[in-house]
């Protein structure tokens, strides 16, 4: 094994694990937002119940969303050092920014929220201001890290002097065309993940409906409403984004774009779309293919007709473009995981779409039968799954496609890794990883189950005896 | 070597000092949970000071990083890869301690001691390595011509390193201890303070021991002799003035100090390495300097800005935080789970 296959499947590792995270955060951290905000603007207890519970949700993940970000920020100079130093003097500065504009705002305001609740000091618009500053350091966090993801998809604003890439332009940097694609596509599928998540666990918790009590029961009608309106409305931009974004590889790296669809050859015109397919990697063809005519033209041109190139024509011209710096060699990336991951990627999306448009339609006010049926409250509960597949196929074709580059035509991955880590500590940090990851997904996937044991209900008397004590109006100040 | 580049050197330098002065104290407790409280209430109780703040403690850690990696790129990788291990080690201690203040309070009563435990261990972890890196770090390490550290076992791991190491556990276990009885009220309190007056009969000892090792394991008192002579003074005098002050019974005094003997600690490490960043053991031609492994004047210019700009927002809300969450904590009565 090579170091630098171990420290590919590292980034991997980690990379997957945090995102399953990452979105399940800014999701239900924004729709807990909205729904205190509904408390503070209508005072109905239902919507206090609804924010602490799913507040106690949104805790776990972030618990295990930062302290795994923080592997994300030290293994770029553990693992790849030569790749922090050529383009450090640009990489550097979207993750320092992060951590001071968005880390510290997320960190300090929820502290204030979790332990505020009922200080009296603090009203309630004060407190509903925490879970939005809360979460709209989230999202500015997911603007800055995807930042310095564009510039790898898309490298501007650098000029190559000294060995290394150099900043010169840092308002090109955070207005990379490929930032806007790649922060609508993050930010909308969060937005619908966390939809998702809420609708679907209270889904579960509606096929036993005598277990619950009646205000617990309108907590999780009322969730699956609030949770799927978000799904609706942010999977809708979720596809828009992700066609521009389709759209926008054609010219810019069209070997991914290639590989996606599994074309070697270049299309005819019109160019017909394979919904499932399967190459041979090691001679480069496909194996077979079931093709819908006219669908690839559609999907790239929005139109009937026109042609996009194969992987063998995009071979040939990144081999004319770049074999002064880096000689002839094999551009084709894994193929297959790409043309599956995309697939199951959109799938899910337009699948979430679909559960959540016929999802409200069921629990309109005049007919709510989705709340009875139990079949359709299981696909609505098995949705919960969904989106952690889709997320982490999304970013397989992203970094994947990206093969053989970590720049886009300016540093490769075997130019980018430690020269100096043994393949004895990779295996160790590895092997401990694994083992770390394991550990708290097990631990987390049983205390979001014992949460939902819990329910809401068990929340607000667990408060009411805990406020009682928790500070001691007599106790002198400190300062 | 510029003065922006010396700008960004005296920031780094600011952040880490900022890191341990405040993410100090939560290591302290952390380690605490399982060494001074006799039962689960005093642990929710000790925990409880920090539970609103650690996490925006730890991201100064994090902007450290993120600063070192923008502004000097070549000490961030060298760094970084060199100490592969020790920081594999800071990272699990980071992650079993970061979720242990979720975790603890929401598992079965059962499994409560389980992540108890791992917030102790964690605790443990992070500033022993921490030291270990440090001081290593300031001793020299085979830092070739390309930039790239191949150490072994014994380079970083050696007499010095070790009692570097155990010293950072004892600055930030005093420093926890006084932060403890400033924050709490009851028998924790008063065991916090016994506990911190005995221990730093212990520190006095390592101090020494440090202070020796400092002068004959690293070039400091050459390169810096006043520099570094002024910096052993100061860490000394706060080290008595916390320890009179907790015997005195005045204890934002002993907090303040023991977190001012902190950042002493990273000055002295800071004042002794300049104008290097990272000295070579094998040629000082190798050396990283803070002037050939910076970043463009463009980037240090372009952060500077975004800094000077965030910092006074990031620092006037910590301490509007800190102000909110001024009260002393009371032992939780029984039966009550911790605040949210």
């Amino acid at each position: 094994m090579t170091i630098t296959a171990l420290a590919r499947f590292q980034f991997a590792m980690t990379t997957v694990f945090h995102f399953f995270f990452v979105p399940f955060t800014i999701g239900t951290c924004f729709i807990v937002a909205i729904m205190e905000s509904l408390y503070v603007a209508t005072k109905k207890d239902v919507y206090k119940k609804m924010t602490r519970f799913w507040g106690r949700i949104m805790l776990l993940s972030f618990a295990v969303g930062v302290v795994t970000g923080i592997i994300q920020e030290f293994q770029f100079g553990m693992n790849w050092s030569d790749y922090s130093r050529f383009v450090g003097d640009i990489f550097g500065a979207p993750l320092a920014v992060e951590a001071l504009l968005a880390f510290f705002m997320e960190s300090t305001f929820l502290g204030l929220w979790m332990f505020t609740w009922e200080n009296k000091k603090i009203g309630p618009k004060l407190h509903l201001t925490f879970i939005w500053l809360v979460s709209i350091g989230s999202l500015m966090s997911a603007a800055w890290i995807l930042i310095a993801n564009s510039f790898m998809q898309h490298p501007v604003g650098y000029e190559v002097r000294n060995g290394r890439a150099e900043m010169t332009d840092f308002f090109a940097l955070i207005t990379n065309t490929q930032f806007f694609y790649e922060y609508g596509h993050v930010i909308t599928g969060a937005f619908t993940m966390g939809g998702i998540l809420i609708a679907g666990m209270s889904a579960f918790k509606l096929l036993k409906p005598q277990k619950l009590t009646e205000s617990d029961t309108a907590v999780f009608k009322k969730s699956i409403r609030l949770g799927l309106v978000v799904t609706l409305i942010s999977s809708i931009a979720l596809m828009g984004v992700g066609d521009l974004q389709m759209k926008s590889l054609i010219e810019d790296q069209p070997m991914k774009f290639a590989a996606m669809e599994g074309d070697y050859k270049d299309s005819g015109d019109p160019a017909a779309w394979a919904l499932i397919a399967w190459a041979d990697e090691a001679k480069h063809e496909q194996v077979f293919g079931i093709e819908i005519p006219y669908m690839l033209s559609i999907l790239s041109y929005n139109k009937p007709s026109g042609a996009v190139k194969g992987m063998d024509t995009a071979n040939k011209e990144l081999n004319e473009q770049f074999k002064d710096k880096f000689g002839e060699q094999n551009y084709y990336p894994m193929v297959n995981t790409l043309f599956y991951s995309f697939r199951i990627m959109a799938g899910f999306g337009v699948l979430m779409f679909l559960v959540a448009a016929f999802g409200l339609f069921f629990t309109r006010k005049k007919k709510q039968i989705l709340y009875t049926k139990k079949w359709m409250l299981w696909v609505l509960g098995l949705c919960t799954f969904a989106p952690f597949l889709a997320n982490t196929c999304g970013w397989l074709v992203t970094e994947l496609g990206r093969y053989p580059w970590t720049v886009y035509g300016l540093f490769t991955i075997e130019q980018s890794v430690s020269p100096n880590v043994s393949v004895a500590s990779l295996l160790f940090s590895n092997t401990v990883y694994f083992l770390l990851f394991t550990g708290l997904a097990v631990t987390m996937v049983g205390l979001v189950i014992r949460e939902l044991k819990k329910g809401p209900s068990f929340e607000a008397q667990q408060v009411k005896a805990a406020n009682a004590t928790a500070v001691d109006p007599f106790a002198k100040e400190v300062f | 070597m510029t003065a922006l580049q010396f700008f960004w050197f005296f920031l780094i330098g600011l952040l880490f000092s900022g890191f341990f002065f405040l993410e100090g104290f939560d290591y302290g407790v952390g380690m605490s949970v399982q060494t001074l409280a006799h039962n689960e209430r005093e642990k929710d109780q000790i925990v409880h000071t920090i539970g609103p703040v650690w996490d925006g403690n730890e991201v100064w850690l994090l902007t450290a990083g993120g600063a070192m990696f923008a502004s000097f790129p070549y000490w961030y990788s060298t760094l970084f890869s060199g100490y592969y291990l020790i920081l594999f080690f800071i990272l699990v201690g980071l992650i079993i301690r970061g979720v242990s203040f979720e975790f603890r309070s929401r598992v079965p009563a059962h499994q409560k001691n389980i992540w108890n435990w791992t917030l102790t261990i964690g605790s443990f972890m992070v500033p022993f390595f921490l030291g270990v890196m440090f001081i290593s770090m300031i001793q020299g390490m085979p830092i070739g011509k390309d930039g790239n550290m191949t150490a072994h076992f014994t380079d970083y791991i050696n007499v010095f390193s070790v009692v570097g190491g155990i010293a950072m556990v004892l600055l930030t276990y005093l420093h926890g201890l006084n932060f403890i009885a400033l924050k709490t009220s009851g028998a924790i309190r008063e065991r916090a303070r016994n506990y911190a007056q005995l221990a730093y009969w212990v520190l006095y000892v390592g101090l020494v021991v440090f202070a020796l090792l400092l002068i004959f394991q690293t070039d400091f008192i050459q390169v810096h002799p006043v520099g570094t002579l002024a910096l052993l003074v100061v860490i000394v005098a706060l080290t008595v003035l916390a320890h009179v002050a907790s015997f005195k019974g005045a204890e934002l005094t002993a907090f303040l100090a023991s977190g001012l003997t902190l950042v002493a600690v990273v000055v002295l490490l800071f004042q002794g390495l300049f104008p290097r960043v990272m000295i070579s053991s094998i040629d000082p031609a190798y050396d990283l300097l803070i002037e050939n492994s910076s970043s463009t004047p463009y980037t240090l210019t372009v952060m500077s800005i975004v800094a000077i700009t965030l910092v006074p927002f990031v620092l006037a809300y910590t301490a509007w935080s800190y102000y909110i969450f001024r009260k002393r904590i009371t032992l939780p009565a029984v039966g009550a789970s911790e605040g949210y």
